[in-house]
């Protein structure tokens, strides 16, 4: 049984790491929280679901389709909305404003195109067979997005530490105007920052079906807190900070609902407040927050 | 400071207030959907909740919702278990968000949009703790609670008007007090505030506690309204975001911005929102965005713009 409980836990905290990294990575780059986070994942999720009703897509092959539609889709929401608003009075809290209302846009219109049903991929897209790890049996389908959420979290990790864009992101993280300075072009690589973000919010939405119940149009708020809660536990600012978070709360996620099952859900909350009451700068941080 | 206008028995911004709440009073006469009027006079001390700490100190309450739920709750459950009369039931619920209130007076350590992400998962664990199964004898868990016995239309309108009329006596204190000018300088800059002499903990937290209050008188004399409800009805993150988002339509920090935002909003919502809730959920959005990008400051910055001094 606990062994059962702490391999589903790493399962899903790989999951989850891959829901919230990409919201780690964009605050890490633009110093902003994106609230419809949750709601690109559901974007997603419906892209996935498309595809697999449309032409029996298995939603492992959807991902390249994923990736190429939200880093544009990043990359257009940057240079529409991100300049003019990071030179505002109070960037933080009134970018935080305008996402809060993109997600209010993009939870409407969601309705208005796929009305208010449930959906779902059947787990079966994988095989019916249960897949065997380490003499503990679970469904193929959290396998299968488990190795999925690794291999996307290895990608993020030679994007940033293997790359010369990424050498630049980490520039831009670290100090906007010193990169601005040393010649690295801000805008692009915070755009295509914004852009494989949303990219890894969608690729997660396409597993979802199988890791956080059925697509729904109004599922983003509730995701965007679990990844805020992730990303906190984590470390702020720092993506890889989210393995640990993920990790975190994955294990935690399992164990509560297999002792506590009726109070499991208002974990990610009550690690959110404890985090950020005690440690805000997460797990892993090293800076102390003024004030 | 001219904090009291000349001419007038009333601090400035004082007669629209009156004004307002005596609207209230006579409308039901001559209008016959008590429900939306009930409605509106909520949404409209709900907003001038938010303007109190939002407008007035910038910390962003999303999760204000929690103090309306818990007030609901705690005048509800004063109600079927002490067996209080339903006024002294209100003030009951009042106490128990103010009570949370203190319990959560640790997150206005963090700032910007951390307090905000982190109020909406307080709201959310008192959410789940009042609606656990496991608490059904005290709360009655998911399955709601019923005041049959103490139902009274008028009576909890009546109420509603009395907490309208104290949310824009709070407001209107603030915009003509030095409290209030203090909170704006902590908004502004906390450490010269401090700097000037403001106790800026004790400050802020009266404003923390006062909103709550505010939320918590209205969230029981909602509970004593409709007499049937269910956790997920007075915890709905919804009623924060429209609090929210009709006074920031409005403008911040002033007694009328919030009247004019709740007005004209949730007379849109009433107008396209219940037939058709995503159509209206879409125009909230664009609102939403176009606000940040061109009226940061809301309707009322137009007339500051042009030299109008708003209340």
């Amino acid at each position: 049984m606990i062994a059962y409980t702490l391999l589903a836990g790493l399962l899903f905290g790989l999951y989850f790491s891959l829901v919230a990294v990409g919201l780690n990575l964009v605050f890490g780059v633009m110093r902003l929280i994106n609230l419809a986070h949750g709601d690109f994942l559901m974007l997603g999720a419906f892209l996935a679901y498309g595809l697999y009703t449309a032409a029996g897509v298995n939603p492992v092959y959807a991902i390249p389709a994923e990736i190429v539609a939200f880093v544009l889709a990043g990359i257009a929401l940057y240079y529409a909305v991100v300049p003019r608003l990071l030179s505002s009075r109070d960037p933080e809290m009134l970018s935080f404003i305008l996402l809060f209302g993109l997600s209010q846009i993009i939870e409407a219109l969601a309705v208005i195109a796929f009305g208010n049903d449930q959906r779902a991929i059947p787990a079966t897209v994988f095989g019916a067979r249960p897949v065997t790890v380490f003499g503990q049996t679970f469904p193929a389908a959290w396998v299968v997005s488990g190795v999925v959420s690794a291999a996307a979290i290895l990608a993020v990790y030679l994007y940033l530490y293997r790359s010369r864009l990424g050498y630049a992101t980490r520039a831009v993280m670290a100090s906007r105007d010193e990169a601005a300075s040393t010649g690295i072009n801000v805008h692009r690589v915070s755009a295509i920052a914004l852009g494989v973000g949303l990219a890894l919010a969608a690729v997660a939405g396409a597993f979802s079906p199988f890791m956080l119940g059925s697509i729904e149009p109004d599922m983003g708020i509730r995701i965007t807190t679990v990844s805020f809660a992730v990303i906190v536990i984590g470390s702020l600012g720092n993506p890889l900070g989210t393995v640990l978070g993920g990790l975190v709360y994955g294990l935690g996620l399992m164990l509560m609902e297999t002792y506590f099952p009726s109070w499991a859900d208002m974990l990610p909350y009550v690690l959110l407040i404890l985090i950020l009451l005690i440690r805000p700068s997460g797990l892993l941080g090293q800076r102390v927050r003024l004030a | 400071m001219d904090y009291w206008a000349k001419g007038c028995g009333l601090p400035r911004g004082g007669w629209y207030s009156v004004g307002v709440v005596a609207l209230f009073i006579v409308l039901p006469f001559v209008y016959g959907n008590h429900d939306l009027l009930f409605n509106m006079m909520m949404y409209l001390a709900l907003a001038q909740g938010i303007n109190v700490l939002f407008g007035f100190t910038g910390y962003l309450p999303f999760g204000y919702v929690g103090f309306f739920g818990s007030g609901a709750y705690g005048a509800s459950l004063a109600v079927l278990l002490l067996h209080l009369p339903p006024v002294l039931a209100l003030l009951v619920g009042a106490v128990i968000a103010v009570l949370l209130a203190l319990l959560l007076a640790p997150l206005l350590r963090l700032s910007g949009a951390y307090f905000a992400i982190a109020s909406l998962a307080a709201s959310e664990v008192v959410y789940y703790i009042v609606s656990n199964p496991h608490l059904e004898s005290l709360t009655q868990g998911p399955y709601g609670i019923s005041l049959a016995r103490a139902y009274d239309a008028d009576a909890s309108y009546a109420a509603m008007v009395v907490v309208l009329a104290l949310a824009f006596g709070v407001v209107v204190y603030l915009r003509n007090s030095h409290l209030g000018l203090a909170l704006q300088a902590i908004r502004e800059e906390p450490v010269s505030a401090e700097f000037a002499g403001v106790n800026v903990v004790r400050e802020r937290t009266c404003a923390w506690l006062l909103s709550a209050a505010l939320a918590g008188l209205a969230g029981g004399t909602y509970a004593w309204h409709v007499s049937v409800f269910y956790p997920k009805s007075v915890f709905d993150l919804n009623i924060s975001v429209f609090a929210i988002v009709f006074t920031l339509f409005g403008g911040v920090a002033t007694l009328l911005g919030p009247i004019v935002g709740t007005l004209l909003l949730y007379g849109l919502y009433n107008w396209i929102g219940i037939s058709q809730p995503e159509y209206f959920q879409l125009v909230f959005g664009i609102v939403i965005v176009m606000l940040v990008l061109f009226l940061p400051n809301g309707l009322a910055s137009l007339l500051r713009r042009v030299n109008v001094h708003v209340p």
